[in-house]
């Protein structure tokens, strides 16, 4: 089913993707870990090794939805003196390197952005060049002021469905979506998974039956041939966890660059053969 | 009074707010008190708090379910708990303008007031078919409350308690496993409450099929605020019907500790209604608003969203929680009981801060006068009652009565006080807790 609004970019994205008949890969990264300068160089490496869609974090001291490592993370970006304001540098920063290629949506907590402003927030976010946002604790039924905010800009809404959502809600979320709907692939926190839920390939399928036209997979991916598989039958696979990992100890800041370069081509080019019969199960 | 020609018109209006149930401050219902509650949670959960809310009002609407949990008051807790007045505590509080009485939850089995709301979730649990809860606990009393209903109706209990409230509270700890609770503590954060929190809900996303997160106060999504509101009215119910008993008259005042709220509301909702009752509620001011080490969500916050409701909130410029503080475990928490943040709103209730000192010499006092060792929290209620009863006498009031909810008891409490006023002989303990 085609959505009532055409003007999304993070859509448009998974559209030309599909294209070429491979999904997208999706990272997430927290700003200001372990500062704003270092964060925005850690978004751009991945971007440049093959991300084709960012996730910003806005680091927040009450990560209900976050395993350890990117709680680790989120600390000690806090500890660092992080403010929400430079979610959107680091936007700037993404936009500018992808000539607008890379679509960067913001990960927030609410309470971040009711703080600032939700109307104001929308607003500093499009004029920085940003895609839109994704809420991992603001369901649509609370919504009405990030929705009307999101629409006034332009902005793509990306609300989540999980494995234990009922038909009622996930027709509910894919109709307050916009850019795809986040299906979170098993009941827990992020991070790193031995498989991800069996659960994943069902949800996807539901949530598109329920109307939605761009369904993206997170929750416990973190190698190459996960992505494979979970990109046979999702429009985009999402990574948090592995790509902060590889940020956090004590190693030399150009070590920890070059892991996180290396771990992107391993889940980009996971994310090539998802379609090509080639290298899933 | 109403003449006697309005009595009919009188009667017959009240009739149909009855029957609309509509009007009541006391029986607002979730997700939405004022423009406070919500349900800012993780989709994930939403199911889960869908078929709560569905089980909660089956049973309200069962009289089986009222029966079990009526006879669970009576034959386990030791309800009705009793109204105990305390002239000689009294004559500190406005002399003899001003006669306390004290509504002794202290008095429950296990300890407080939190057994109330503990019994009536751990029923729905039971129909719910789930086998496992989880718990928060800032105090302790809460984690030690679910941990009897755990052990009473044979369900797996673990408890979340951060590392440093395990460090106030270590006989409270192994109380709780003494019942058979696992008891795990909370290195993330401000290692307090709010983190303990944190980390239940994460174990709720990932159990929740088998888990039920038995929330132990008046915070949190919707139906929580709702539902233990719900299970805590039988304190106010009591109250009033044993202060109209007692006195012949409704109070002039009832004041209750706010930390989320829960005890405050079980007492506030029996006279919310009552234009002539002013209800105070009296949170951590810690050390001094000024300090800015408090847990004072109304004098020192704004509104915001924690924990899945939309409330009072102490937070900085980036709505980054900011940590609170409290000389007592189960009052240090940053946001409170979205009920409490309309009441607030609406002038319903006034809400006062009262410091870790004006606590602590509350506490003493009440030993002192009337043999009754309070619970700290409790005591942040008495010393905002000396304060009201002084106001009172000073405005030239008599004849005044003041309830007062006394939560909890202060056995946990004695270490803590022991080394605040100077007790302990023994060399000073390294790590305090003031």
């Amino acid at each position: 089913m085609t959505g009532t609004v055409t003007t999304s970019a993070t859509a448009a994205r998974l559209d030309a993707l599909r294209a070429q008949v491979r999904p997208a890969l999706v990272g997430y990264l927290p700003v200001g870990y372990p500062d704003v300068e270092r964060s925005v160089e850690a978004v751009t490496t991945m971007v440049d090794a093959g991300v084709d869609v960012v996730e910003i974090g806005v680091p927040y001291s009450d990560p209900v939805m976050d395993g350890p490592v990117i709680q680790e993370a989120a600390e000690a970006a806090l500890r660092g003196g992080a403010r929400v304001r430079d979610v959107l540098r680091v936007v700037e920063a993404v936009a500018e390197r992808s000539g607008g290629q890379v679509p960067a949506l913001v990960m927030s907590y609410y309470n971040p952005v009711l703080r600032y402003g939700v109307a104001a927030f929308a607003r500093d976010l499009a004029a920085a060049g940003g895609a839109g946002m994704i809420t991992p604790d603001l369901i649509p039924d609370e919504g009405d002021a990030w929705n009307a905010a999101a629409d006034e800009h332009g902005l793509d809404k990306v609300y989540l469905v999980a494995p234990s959502s009922t038909p009622e809600r996930l027709r509910l979320t894919a109709k307050a979506s916009r850019g795809f709907v986040y299906a979170a692939s098993t009941m827990g926190v992020t991070g790193a998974r031995a498989s991800v839920g069996r659960r994943a390939e069902q949800l996807v399928a539901d949530t598109r039956a329920a109307g939605a036209s761009h369904v993206c997979v997170g929750l416990g991916v973190s190698t190459g041939d996960q992505a494979a598989e979970v990109g046979r039958y999702a429009d985009g696979v999402i990574v948090g966890s592995a790509f902060v990992r590889t940020l956090l100890g004590d190693e030399p800041w150009s070590d920890r660059l070059a892991a996180l370069a290396e771990v992107t081509r391993d889940l980009a080019d996971g994310v090539a053969r998802a379609r090509t019969g080639g290298g899933d199960a | 009074m109403p003449e006697q020609s309005d009595q009919p018109v009188r009667d017959a209006l009240t009739e149909t707010l009855a029957d609309q149930d509509a009007g009541r401050l006391a029986d607002v219902h979730g997700p939405y008190f004022g423009e406070f509650g919500g349900r800012y949670v993780p989709e994930a959960l939403i199911a889960a708090l869908d078929e709560l809310e569905a089980e909660f009002r089956k049973a309200q609407q069962d009289p089986g379910f009222a029966a079990d949990l009526s006879r669970l008051h009576r034959e386990y807790t030791g309800r009705p708990s009793p109204l105990t007045e305390v002239p000689r505590f009294a004559e500190h509080a406005g002399g003899d303008a001003v006669r306390v009485f004290l509504k002794r939850e202290d008095l429950n089995h296990t300890g407080s007031h939190k057994i109330n709301n503990v019994l009536g979730q751990a029923l729905l649990v039971k129909r719910m078919g789930k086998s496992r809860v989880i718990a928060e606990t800032g105090a302790g009393q809460h984690g030690v409350a679910t941990a009897t209903a755990a052990a009473l109706m044979g369900l797996e209990c673990v408890v979340y308690m951060g590392e440093e409230d395990t460090r106030r509270q270590a006989l409270n700890v192994a109380r709780m496993e003494l019942l058979g609770a696992t008891v795990v503590p909370v290195a993330l954060g401000t290692r307090t409450l709010k983190d303990a929190i944190n980390e239940a809900l994460r174990d709720w996303v990932t159990n929740v099929d088998s888990t039920h997160y038995l929330l132990g106060t008046v915070t949190g999504p919707h139906p929580f605020p709702e539902m233990v509101r719900e299970f805590h009215r039988i304190i106010g119910t009591e109250a009033r019907e044993q202060v109209l008993e007692r006195v012949g008259r409704l109070p002039d005042a009832v004041a209750a500790c706010v930390g989320g709220g829960s005890n405050a509301l079980g007492i506030f909702n029996a006279f919310l209604d009552d234009d002539g009752v002013a209800l105070y509620g009296f949170e951590a001011g810690g050390e001094g608003i000024e300090s800015g080490r408090h847990a004072a969500r109304f004098s020192g916050g704004a509104p915001g969203v924690l924990h899945g409701a939309r409330s009072y909130l102490l937070q900085d410029d980036d709505g980054q929680t900011r940590p609170s503080h409290s000389v007592s475990a189960g009052l240090d928490y940053p946001s409170v009981g979205p009920a409490h943040s309309w009441l607030h709103d609406i002038g319903r209730a006034t809400y006062e801060p009262v410091t870790d000192d004006e606590a602590m010499e509350a506490f003493r006092l009440l030993c002192r006068t009337e043999g009754i060792i309070p619970a700290i929290e409790s005591a942040h209620a008495l010393a905002g009652v000396l304060r009201v009863g002084r106001r009172m006498a000073d405005a030239g009031l008599r004849d005044q009565v003041i309830l007062v909810n006394l939560s909890g008891r202060g056995d946990k409490d004695v270490a803590t006080a022991a080394r605040w006023f100077g007790l302990l002989h023994e060399e000073p303990a390294t790590e305090g807790d003031q």
